[in-house]
């Protein structure tokens, strides 16, 4: 049975808070929930009602949404030497390496996971990242992808690409000491 | 055996989500957590950034 565009809207604003959250471009979010419908409508024999319309909705919205990813990936990033310029965590640390500040303790954190503020925090956290720090990351951890497709993505080496990642969790795990834990 | 500092020793916990670590870094890590709190904790917060990027990435009904 295909599905009725009426029933298409009453998702837009939930399925635009998603891809927003995953792409950070509220344009892009729109365009890719645009696609969506469209692919949705073209497919409507598919969708045989075995899952809610939100979450069938929802699974092709990830296709679109890692496609695009995978697509900005391969664009040429202008602000591409901006990344390099992000600290070294030379603040972090002592001449001999040791922690200036040691880490504090984040008690049970999974108990956050119950909480949609969290997310929030977590989101404004991602959005802190340069560009392709933020991408690195989101190829790792959202999409899970290997090193070594990221590598090929992004046209860097492995090492490079540690250190994109190592940088992208000291950022977060410092944001998310200051946004969340320590209040 | 040559000592972690606590700058190496962030680089590897976060290396080692992203690819097997050698024996011999697998050893100086746990070898570093014994005598650095700053590290142990650094470690579980590293993993649990995995967790929590997971399920940002789960659909939330009530997020709508």
């Amino acid at each position: 049975m295909p599905i009725a565009p009426s029933e298409l809207e009453q998702h837009r604003s939930y399925l635009t808070a998603y891809a927003l959250r995953r792409v950070g471009d509220s344009g892009l979010a729109e365009d890719l929930v645009q696609d969506t419908f469209v692919a949705a409508l073209g497919a409507g024999q598919n969708f045989r009602g075995d899952s809610s319309p939100r979450t069938w909705l929802t699974g092709i919205l990830k296709h679109k949404i890692v496609d695009a990813i995978r697509r900005q990936a391969r664009e040429p990033v202008v602000s591409a030497e901006a990344d390099e310029e992000v600290a070294d965590f030379d603040e972090l640390f002592t001449e001999r390496g040791h922690w200036n500040e040691r880490p504090a303790a984040w008690g049970n954190p999974d108990s956050a996971l119950e909480q949609s503020q969290f997310f929030r925090a977590l989101e404004l956290c991602l959005a802190r990242l340069p560009g392709r720090t933020a991408q690195a990351f989101m190829m790792r951890e959202h999409l899970g992808l290997e090193t070594g497709e990221i590598c090929k993505e992004l046209g860097i080496t492995p090492t490079h690409c540690w250190v994109m990642l190592y940088r992208a969790r000291m950022t977060l795990r410092e944001c998310l000491q200051q946004t969340w834990f320590a209040k | 055996m040559r000592l972690l500092s606590c700058r190496e020793s962030t680089r590897l916990i976060s290396q080692g989500l992203d690819r097997d670590l050698a024996f011999g870094e697998r050893v100086a890590l746990r070898v570093h957590f014994v005598y650095c709190m700053g590290c142990r904790r650094a470690n579980r917060q590293m993993a649990f950034l995995r967790r929590a990027v997971h399920a940002l990435a789960e659909p939330r009904e009530d997020s709508a």
